[in-house]
């Protein structure tokens, strides 16, 4: 079995690794490339919570192998932070209406609501659930991610003033 | 200890961010996949397919032979080199190993496990291990399983019953003699849990050197150590636990003893840390998974006026086949066993069995849930039964706000609350004269729709006691919380609990109510998870109890912090403590405030110049504290009445259904949900657990059930099959709090963390009743699946 | 969960595929969107010694209209394209609406970024939306091997529960749907436990009327409640040529069940799925009589 050589950019960092071709996305960027803030949840794409941005659409990464991302541009929860590393406006909006609890299914809600807002930043609830409907979250009820939601938008609306 | 009643607060009660949300959306957190040791090996599970199989032989020479593969390891090794894992009740001939030996007793039980360079390889070891083993008809049915004589789960026990108890508190038969009337009524709560997302995942790594087991596990459990210790053959004091591992969900399953045993095991085996990650399929077949799968039966006497004076419950629990603590969550729920409700005397029979399904583990609330839906559905039942409101019935029954402390039957004492109160506060928040309206306008328009009422409580606070109940033997009257305060030669000041923390901000709880007594701002005051060699002891954040017993803890231990600087204040300032007044670390005389002492000077001494210090005191500035559980500590009386929780909260729960007569899927469109959980330390913290506990029940009130065919094959190992909710399934909750402060704990605080799941199940089941109730017929079993209520639907309109 | 080893090849184009596929001995699989293959590769149901990747077979993505020139012709899209980018198309909302209904219940955001139309079909779950759309259009599909390119019609495709008429040599490259005369409407209804599910059942329906108001054309589909989608022909032909009304339609869909053979599982029974296989056909064929005017 050939490894392949892949190239990508991931978090705005070009990447060059050597994968077998069953790797998933989801085991390469938590085990070889060190960001362990996209989680495994169930592996067989149902819970979300392994949710990145592939070329600036959500996907999941357990159901696409590493292989496949050759030549593509990725986005974790880690790429949404500042370039500081301080939270990001929608990090930041999920901090303050406390959209979470445990914490484990919050990276993969936040990849979605990016995508929903990076194309509509006055979404209607339905718009929201629709963008987090395949995000499994058993905390929190969703009610205070939709809030959270609700507040960045406000805020990206209030910035693009 | 007594606590004064809450001052002016700060902090506690105020809106306040939560400190351990920046970790979360930054990807910073800490979960047991994110923590690398070098050389770590991985581990990998093979479950059995069969429910009850005899395993002749297992072949594991060829997935041995793989490259990359260090070990492979079966029952019948393990067990000659650990003990058998402790059961909750004393089961002797109930031998529970991390892997099955010579006989396999459910669906997904672990038979060996693979040790390999990385989890590919690992999986690959799996397909080489041959396994012979000779199937055997299984123990499915419980109520089979009770009058079985010849098939048992375990032979050697010679019965498939782990526990059959009766008790009785009250006059039951003279109260039953006195009423208007009676009724009965069968409920079942179908198998069900709480699925975490993040399943279970342990890494150990034992050292020569030191001879410790290093182990990080996503755990919530008390006994964790020792269970894991006594099962290694170790002494307690070789075992780290390190606690400030970041847990992705628990709400009670998170066990991990087997998972444990098996990592620490194999790491002092191999001289490598080993890693065992739980896939999904490993987890819901075979690790904590399943949660109380039960039967009541239930005599309910009532007068004509609706007021219930006695019920007589028989409670029959399908433990599966391990029981672990099962049998004990039939005793919890004990301690509030007539609900919200002043119901004189109760017949409780008890019994546990098992079977060949997955074990059954703690599962939020510890068997609370089940049982309040069973007395909601009676109380339903008995308002039916006498063409009476269910609302007014509730408010003829709930215990009054001046009866307070109450004491139930069984011997617990409410400590507070305002039932009726909070009660109407959810009917005001959901408009129930306009919901009524919106009911009846959709039956008028031909739709099925209901509104559902359910009041319940939520013990809180924890208490072993309830075994006693079952295992006289065990005379366990504390189950404690400690915490330490460190002031360091800064002054800066750091918390250090001795827990994990699953997602209930503890952090967060525990820095507010130390930033309050200490008055400073918690935001500077770091909260530190002590490893269980460095910590004091801890039960971990079960029973809704860590606002009750850390947060106490908190304020006892800060308490202690003031009085340290307070005497070295006095002996410097020379005068008497009484004299002086603490003030955010400034202490001065109440007389002269010119004359103070500054926390910087204070620290100073306290580290720097013992001559300064007070005779006797020993240099160096922290306070340690251990909390009883108040009011525990004492064992049932001679008629068997003991307190077993110190705190209720309560919820009252309306929510609005509407079921789709073609199909029978329920819509749930409204809820709302009034609450009181005393004095609330961090209110976005409570709603989101109020909020997210109910979502938890909707869904085992209408999706959740692991099934299994007649056979005993388990059918819902994936994700497509055990269905949790996903947003569209909860409607837009609304809340409103209520605050009956405990007069028990530091703040008026109580629990908060099971109570929304408490009280769903059954507000939709009663939703779903009242929707019905045109067609004339009833459900009283969870799930409601919609094919089961289509069928139901169905043949009332063919009739 | 991890796959077990298989051997990768990112085909560049068609011709790449259907070597592959000629050489793999049954032993080589073609990966699409991956939303079905993943989960199966993880659990080791599906063991390829070689995966094909065609997402990067630019000729295998894209949606347009063929034989224009003559009025009638057909909506092709071909098969690696995203489920996601055939819900937003125009083309497929102007000439199979009902197709755009039927994607719209697939799966969620997620999983329609990468899941695509063609790997739907190959994997033929008899209660999946879009082949069921599919077969109530009366659409083809093309199956290219090394030996050349034959089309099928979808009521010949579907041989039962994940089995097609495709051979293993054979990739799956369109899916042709004629483009119908005058004006039709479409109806899709189905039920499943939460949103976003695989359905229970499902209905799929097309009416055409005429100017007179009298139906000129009906196609009714079921899903989820037989091995594989079913057309229910005798409900069709008693439909066509009536003045359709609820009344009318509700009197005509007795016959729905002997058309079907259900399975029962945990998640609803054969009585069931008989049941509401009639609930949904009246209510996606209502849909679509409103849709059709008079």
């Amino acid at each position: 079995m050939n490894n392949f050589d892949i190239r990508a950019t991931i978090n705005d960092v070009p990447h060059r690794a050597s994968v077998e071709p069953r790797l998933s996305l989801l085991d390469f960027l938590r085990d070889d490339i060190g960001l362990g803030g996209t989680h495994m949840g169930c592996e067989h794409g149902v819970c979300g919570a392994c949710s990145v941005l592939l070329d600036g659409v959500p996907i999941r990464a357990c159901l696409m192998l590493a292989v496949q991302a050759d030549g593509c541009r990725i986005t974790t929860v880690e790429g949404l932070c500042n370039d500081d590393g301080t939270p990001g406006l929608l990090q930041d909006a999920f901090i303050e209406a406390h959209g979470m609890q445990c914490g484990y299914c919050t990276p993969g809600m936040l990849i979605s609501a990016q995508a929903l807002l990076a194309e509509n930043d006055e979404p209607t609830l339905a718009e929201i659930k629709d963008a987090i409907g395949g995000n499994l979250c058993r905390c929190t009820g969703y009610v205070q991610i939709i809030e959270s939601i609700q507040l960045a938008a406000r805020r990206l609306r209030e910035a693009a003033r | 200890m007594k606590f004064e009643p809450a001052r002016n607060l700060h902090y506690v009660a105020q809106k306040r961010r939560v400190r351990e949300d920046l970790r979360f959306v930054t990807g910073g957190a800490k979960f047991v996949q994110d923590i690398a040791l070098p050389g770590t090996q991985h581990a990998a599970v093979l479950p059995s397919p069969y429910p009850r199989a005899r395993i002749l032989s297992i072949d594991a020479a060829a997935a041995e032979a793989l490259d990359g593969v260090q070990l492979v390891l079966t029952g019948a090794q393990l067990a000659t080199d650990c003990n058998p894992i402790r059961l909750g009740l004393k089961l002797p001939e109930i031998r529970w190993y991390p892997l099955a030996v010579d006989m396999t007793r459910y669906v997904g039980e672990w038979v060996a496990i693979v040790v390999a360079d990385d989890a590919y390889i690992a999986e690959d070891a799996l397909d080489l291990i041959e396994v012979d083993y000779e199937p055997l008809e299984a123990v499915v049915d419980p109520e089979e399983a009770f009058a079985e004589t010849e098939r048992f789960v375990h032979p050697d026990h010679g019965s498939n019953v782990l526990y059959h108890g009766n008790f009785l508190w009250g006059p039951v038969e003279d109260d039953f003699a006195a009423a208007d009337g009676s009724l009965g009524l069968r409920t079942r709560w179908g198998r069900s849990a709480t699925v975490p997302i993040e399943t279970f995942g342990v890494l150990a790594s034992w050292n020569r050197g030191t001879e410790i087991l290093d182990v990080w596990a996503s755990i919530q459990m008390p006994n964790f150590v020792e269970l894991l210790a006594a099962t290694l053959g170790y002494p307690l004091n070789s075992i780290r636990l390190h606690q400030d591992v970041d847990v992705g969900g628990s709400y009670g399953v998170k066990r991990g003893i087997k998972q444990s045993v098996l990592a620490g095991y194999l790491s002092r085996r191999l001289g490598n840390p080993v890693r065992l990650i739980e896939d999904r399929l490993w987890n819901m077949a075979g690790g904590d998974a399943h949660g109380p799968d039960r039967i009541f039966d239930t005599e309910v006497a009532f007068n004509n006026d609706g007021v219930i004076r006695s019920i007589k419950i028989r409670a029959l629990d399908d433990a599966g086949a391990y029981p672990g603590r099962a049998p004990f969550q039939l005793a919890k729920p004990i301690s509030a066993l007539v609900g919200p409700y002043r119901i004189n005397s109760v017949k409780y029979e008890a019994i546990s069995v098992c079977t060949n399904k997955t074990g059954q583990v703690p599962v939020r609330g510890f068997g609370q849930a089940p049982t309040n839906y069973m007395i909601e559905m009676a109380v339903d039942a008995v308002a039916r039964h006498l063409g009476l409101d269910r609302l007014e019935v509730r408010r003829r029954n709930l215990i009054q706000s001046h009866e307070f402390p109450y004491q139930i039957p069984p011997g617990s004492e409410y400590d507070s609350g305002d039932y009726q109160t909070v009660l109407q506060k959810g009917l005001d928040l959901a408009g129930y004269d306009q919901l009524l309206a919106r009911r009846d306008k959709a039956r008028a328009a031909g739709r099925l729709a209901g509104i559902g009422i359910a009041t319940n409580l939520e013990p809180g606070g924890g208490n072993n006691i309830f075994e006693y109940l079952m295992d006289p033997g065990a005379e366990i009257t504390t189950f404690m919380e400690g915490c330490e305060v460190r002031v360091d030669p800064q002054g800066n000041i750091t918390g250090i609990m001795g827990t994990t923390t699953s997602g209930q901000g503890h952090e967060t709880m525990f820095a507010t109510i130390l930033g309050e007594e200490l008055g400073v701002d918690p935001d500077d005051i770091r909260i530190v998870h002590g490893d269980s060699l460095s910590a004091l002891p801890t039960r971990s954040p079960i029973a809704s109890r860590m606002a009750i017993m850390l947060g106490s803890a908190a304020a006892g231990a800060a308490g202690k912090i003031k009085d340290r600087a307070l005497a070295i204040a006095a002996h410097n300032l020379d005068r008497e403590v009484e004299d002086l007044e603490y003030s955010s670390g400034t202490i001065s005389d109440r007389n002269d405030p010119s004359r103070k002492m500054t926390w910087e000077e204070i620290c100073f001494i306290a580290y720097r110049a013992y001559h300064k210090l007070p005779d006797g005191m020993e240099p160096g500035f922290q306070a340690q504290f251990i909390y009883q559980v108040p009011g525990g500590g004492k064992l049932p009386d001679d008629d068997g009445r003991v307190g077993i929780y110190p705190c209720f909260s309560f919820q009252a729960h309306i929510p609005y259904v509407e079921i789709d007569p073609g199909t029978g899927r329920v819509s749930v469109l409204d809820y709302a949900i009034a609450h009181d959980c005393g004095t609330v330390i961090n209110p976005d913290i409570v709603r989101g657990m109020v909020i997210g506990g109910l979502a938890h029940g909707i869904g085992a009130a209408l999706y959740e059930k692991f099934c299994y065919d007649d056979e005993g094959q388990f059918l819902s190992a994936t994700f497509a099959d055990y269905l949790m909710p996903s947003v569209h399934e909860i409607p837009d909750v609304r809340d409103v709090e209520h605050c009956t402060p405990s007069p028990l704990t530091s703040h008026g605080q109580k629990g908060s963390g099971e109570g929304g799941y408490l009280g769903a199940p059954a507000a939709i089941a009663s939703a779903v009743n009242d929707a019905l109730a045109p067609l004339g017929v009833t459900i009283h079993e969870l799930p409601m699946r919609m094919h089961d209520l289509e069928a139901l639907i169905n043949e009332a309109n063919s009739k | 969960m991890k796959p077990a080893k298989f051997e990768y090849l990112r085909a560049e184009s068609i011709d790449q595929v259907v070597q592959a596929l000629d050489q793999g001995d049954g032993e080589t699989i073609v990966l699409a969107g991956g939303q079905t293959l993943m989960p199966m590769l993880a659990m080791r149901l599906a063991r390829p010694a070689m995966v094909v990747d065609i997402n990067h077979v630019a000729e295998l993505s894209g949606v347009e209209i063929l034989n224009e020139v003559e009025g009638d012709g057909e909506l092709v899209i071909m098969a690696c394209t995203r489920q996601a980018e055939a819900l937003a198309s125009p083309l497929i909302q102007e000439h199979a609406p009902l197709l755009s209904k039927a994607i719209a219940f697939v799966g969620h955001r997620q999983t329609r970024n990468r899941g695509t139309v063609g790997g739907s079909l190959a994997h033929a779950d008899p209660a999946s939306e879009i082949p069921l759309a599919a077969l109530a259009l009366d659409a083809w599909v093309s199956l290219r091997s090394v030996a050349g390119t034959r089309r099928l019609p979808l009521a010949d495709y579907f041989h039962g529960p994940m089995m097609t008429a495709r051979a293993e040599n054979e990739i799956l490259l369109s899916l042709h749907i004629p483009r119908a005369p005058g004006t039709r409407g479409a109806g899709f209804h189905e039920v499943s436990e939460r949103r976003g599910d695989f359905a229970v059942v499902a209905a799929a329906a097309v009416i055409g009327v005429d100017e007179r108001g009298v139906c000129d054309h009906a196609a009714l589909a079921i899903g989820g409640a037989d091995g594989r989608p079913r057309r229910i022909g005798a409900v069709e032909d008693k439909l066509r040529g009536q003045r359709l009304d609820s009344v009318a339609i509700a009197g005509q869909l007795s016959e729905i069940g002997a058309a079907l053979a259900p399975g029962a599982d945990q998640h609803a029974g054969a009585a069931y799925r008989l049941r509401v296989a009639r609930v949904l056909a009246e209510r996606a064929l209502l849909e679509a009589l409103a849709e059709a005017g008079p």
